[in-house]
């Protein structure tokens, strides 16, 4: 039942990304594009977005449990540090070469791109090295 | 580079799918919808369970595309870089500062901003801002 929600989950989220056009690098790199070619577009799938998610999350978060687990898990950090910077400018940067964040690349795949072939195991490499790099260093 | 064309409408419909998903995901194993976090807990080391759970919602994702072209006929468009240095490079960037950071876009730009999270905001600032600026250099600085 969980395992079905979550794929269910997965599959609205990439038609979500596919019907916005952020499925499209070109589009999200003239999001970036301030200066040049700009296509206003990401901010509207933002703000449906959060739109929604703030919505629904509300609803949601007054229940006693989610419907497959024991308790919410969410985020507990509050810390502004230095990996809340780092972090995201170094992702920023390559979001801005490529014009891909991890979700449009995965979504990508079955579309057979050879950019995307490239991308997606550059990124779980980039992935995995973060998370030994994190284990590492406590 | 190509232009495209603004689309608000099929946006925001789009992005109210993509806020469906992660209210959804919540509703049902209580969990944030960050790819980046589903995508690197996918890989070793395994802390937790859950890891069917989120090969599902990966295979959800790409799914997408095939229920899309299947459900209206019209092709997915897509203009994706080529040159391989560029999109390794831009790979590694992307895995790595979405997990060092701990979230992407959607974790932190769509789930965390929707929670008023301050390190979300912060996050979401940073990541747009050198994404702006990689985009200005390699545009109008370098390729001008």
């Amino acid at each position: 039942m969980g395992v079905a929600l979550q794929f269910l989950s997965g599959l609205l989220f990439g038609l979500g990304l596919v019907v916005s056009g952020m499925a499209d690098p070109a589009k999200v790199q003239n999001f970036l594009d301030l200066a040049g070619t700009w296509d206003p577009s990401l901010a509207f799938v933002m703000a449906g977005a959060v739109a929604v998610t703030m919505a629904g999350y509300r609803l949601v978060l007054s229940r006693p449990r989610p419907w497959c687990a024991p308790s919410f898990d969410l985020p507990a950090a509050r810390a502004i540090d230095r990996r809340l910077i780092v972090g995201p400018a170094v992702f920023g940067v390559g979001w801005g070469l490529a014009g891909f964040c991890p979700g449009p690349a995965l979504t990508s795949l079955g579309l057979g791109a050879p950019g995307t072939l490239m991308f997606v195991p550059a990124m779980l490499a980039g992935m995995a090295l973060a998370r030994w790099l994190a284990t590492r260093n406590g | 580079m190509t232009p495209t064309v603004f689309t608000p409408w099929s946006a925001l419909a789009g992005g109210a799918l993509i806020g469906v998903a992660a209210v959804l995901l919540m509703a049902a194993s209580g969990r944030i919808a960050g790819i980046s976090g589903i995508a690197a807990r996918l890989l070793p080391p395994y802390r937790d369970g859950g890891f069917a759970g989120r090969l599902a919602f990966v295979a959800g994702l790409v799914a997408g595309p095939v229920v899309y072209v299947a459900a209206s006929g019209l092709p997915v468009v897509q203009t994706v870089g080529t040159a391989p240095l560029l999109m390794v490079t831009a790979g590694l960037l992307v895995g790595f500062g979405s997990v060092w950071g701990n979230g992407c876009t959607s974790g932190h730009g769509v789930c965390g901003l929707a929670r008023l999270s301050p390190r979300s905001l912060v996050a979401t600032l940073v990541f747009m801002t050198a994404a702006v600026a990689t985009v200005f250099v390699v545009r109008h600085v370098i390729g001008g």
